[in-house]
C-alpha cells in the first residue's frame, strides 16, 4: 500500500498544481502539492494521487556505476539495446 | 522508464548473491533480517529471493503493512461509520484492502452489501470529489497508512479547508514507523539482526530518521527499493555490516531517498496532525506512534464528529496469530488456521486480507 510508481511529468497545470505523469504507457494525474519545483521532464514517484518525490537521475547512474565497479558487470554501456 | 531495467539485470543479481554468500559464510550463526515493509515482502516472494539466500540468512516479515496493523478497535469504529448511530447519511471512502478486513461483528464489505455507501478510492483526493458531488452526505476518508500515505491525506485536508468543504472528514488511524521499530526492539524474545527499511516510507522520512535506532540498538538499518536487485543490495549491505560488526544506516535507494527526506511533505503532515499514542494489532499501544488532528483541524476529525469514542472495543479473532506474525515471532504456516479456516477468500485475520499481508503472501507463493 505504501508502494509508489515511477513516471515522467509531461504537463503541469499551474493553476491546480496538478501534473500529468506518464506511468508505464498510461497517464495519471498527480497533485504536485507535496514536492517543490516540479518541472516537465522530471522523473517522479507517484503514490495515491500525489507526487511524493523526484527520482534523481545522477544518483541512479551512480548506483549503477557502483554495481559495475563492485561486481565487474557492464550496465551503463549496454543501455539502449 | 530510465534506469529501471538495470535493476532487474540477472547478471547483477547473480553477482550480488555471491557477495551475500561470501559475507554470510563469515558469520557462523543464523542471521535474522526483518523486512518491515509489506511491499518488500511481496517482492521477496515474487522474485523467489528466500530460496536463493544462504542457509543461515533468514528473512522475517515485520509490521509494515498498514492494513495488517490496524487494531480491531479502530476497525470496529471505522465500520461503525458506515451506518452511524445518529443516522447521518455517510459515504465511507477507503483504499481497497480495508473493506474486507473483518471487524468483531461485521466488515465494511458486509455493510456495503446491506446498503451502506462504501467506496474504494485510489487517492484521498477522490474523497474531495465525492464531497463536492454529494453535499447531502458526510464523506469520511479512512486514514490508514504510514508516512508515505499520511502526508497525502494531510494535503487533502488542507485542500478541503481551502475550498471550504464542510462535509469531508478523516478517521485518523495512521501509524508512524520509527516508534514501531523501537517497540519491536524492546520486546523480549525478538531476535532481529538488522532491518531492511521501506523504500517509500523512507522517501518521506529520510535516511536520518533511522540513525538513532541503528546507534542505540546496534542494528544495521538499510533502505532498499522494490526491484529484486534493490532488495539483494540491501541484504548484501546488512550481511557485510554484520560480518564487520558494524551497525550503520545505509541507503541502497539513493535514486529516491535522501538523508533529510521530503521536508515539504513532512511539514504539511506536521501542520495538520500531531503524534498520539496508538493501538497496533499485535503490538499493543505504542507511545506517540500514531497521528491525531491538531486542535486547529478538529472539525475534520471523524472520531469527534461522530462520537466514535463510545464504540465498544472488540477483541482479536479467536485463534488468529496475526500478533505473532506481525512481530516476526511466527511464520504464517505455523498458525493453526493457515490455509484451513483462513484463506484469502475467507480471511480470519488482517494479515490474510491485505495483498501485502505476510499470510496472504505465504499462501499465494508457497504451496
Ligand atoms: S493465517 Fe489467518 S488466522 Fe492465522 S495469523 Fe494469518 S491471518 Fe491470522
Amino acid at each position: 500500500m505504501c508502494i509508489a510508481v515511477p513516471g515522467k511529468v509531461t504537463v503541469i497545470d499551474e493553476e491546480l498544481n496538478v501534473a500529468t505523469v506518464e506511468v508505464g504507457g498510461t497517464t495519471k494525474h498527480a497533485s504536485a502539492d507535496l514536492v517543490p519545483d516540479i518541472q516537465v521532464g522530471d522523473y517522479v514517484l507517484v503514490h495515491a494521487g500525489f507526487i511524493i518525490n523526484k527520482l534523481d537521475e545522477d544518483d541512479a547512474l551512480e548506483t549503477l556505476k557502483l554495481f559495475e565497479e563492485y561486481m565487474g558487470v557492464n550496465l551503463t554501456e549496454d543501455r539502449g539495446k | 522508464m530510465k534506469y529501471l531495467d538495470e535493476y532487474r539485470d540477472p547478471r547483477v543479481a547473480k553477482a550480488l548473491l555471491e557477495k551475500i554468500h561470501g559475507s554470510a559464510g563469515r558469520i557462523d550463526r543464523e542471521i535474522r533480517i526483518m523486512e518491515i515493509c509489506g511491499s518488500h515482502t511481496v517482492s521477496i516472494f515474487r522474485a523467489g529471493i528466500k530460496s536463493l539466500l544462504p542457509e543461515n540468512v533468514r528473512l522475517v516479515s515485520g509490521p509494515g503493512c498498514p492494513v495488517c496493523v490496524t487494531a480491531m478497535s479502530d476497525m470496529d469504529r471505522m465500520i461503525a461509520l458506515a451506518s452511524p448511530p445518529d443516522g447521518t447519511d455517510t459515504l465511507v471512502a477507503t483504499f481497497g484492502d480495508m473493506i474486507r478486513v473483518p471487524g468483531t461483528k461485521t466488515s465494511l464489505e458486509a455493510e456495503m452489501a446491506s446498503g451502506a455507501d462504501v467506496r474504494i478510492a485510489t487517492s484521498p483526493l477522490d474523497a474531495v470529489m465525492w464531497a463536492r458531488k454529494h453535499f447531502e452526505k458526510s464523506v469520511v476518508f479512512l486514514g490508514v497508512g504510514f508516512e508515505t500515505t499520511s502526508p497525502t491525506i494531510a494535503a487533502t485536508v488542507l485542500k478541503a479547508r481551502k475550498s471550504g468543504l464542510k462535509n469531508l472528514f478523516v478517521y485518523p488511524a495512521f501509524k508512524l514507523l520509527p516508534p514501531a521499530l523501537v517497540a519491536l526492539l524492546e520486546t523480549p524474545d525478538i531476535a532481529i539482526d538488522g532491518f531492511l527499511c521501506p523504500g517509500h516510507v523512507s522517501v518521506m522520512l529520510g535516511a536520518d530518521a533511522y540513525r538513532p535506532v541503528a546507534a542505540r540498538y546496534e542494528k544495521p538499518c538499510v533502505i532498499a527499493g522494490f526491484e529484486p536487485i534493490d532488495i539483494l543490495l540491501g541484504i548484501s549491505n546488512i550481511c557485510d555490516q554484520l560480518a564487520e560488526n558494524k551497525h550503520e544506516v545505509a541507503n541502497a535507494y539513493g535514486r529516491a531517498v535522501s538523508n533529510g527526506g521530503n521536508v515539504k511533505a513532512m511539514g504539511i503532515l506536521d501542520q495538520v496532525f500531531e503524534p498520539v499514542d496508538a493501538p497496533w494489532r499485535g503490538l499493543g499501544t505504542i507511545p506517540a506512534s500514531g497521528l491525531g488532528f491538531r486542535e486547529e483541524f478538529a472539525a475534520y476529525d471523524a472520531i469527534r464528529r461522530f462520537g466514535l469514542d463510545s464504540v465498544e472495543a472488540g477483541s482479536e479473532p479467536k485463534g488468529c496469530a496475526c500478533g505473532e506474525v506481525l512481530r516476526g515471532l511466527m511464520d504464517p504456516p505455523r498458525c493453526p488456521l493457515f490455509g484451513k479456516a483462513c484463506t484469502p477468500d475467507s480471511p480470519v485475520g488482517s494479515c490474510m486480507v491485505s495483498s501485502e499481508g505476510s499470510c496472504a503472501a505465504w499462501y499465494k507463493y508457497s504451496s
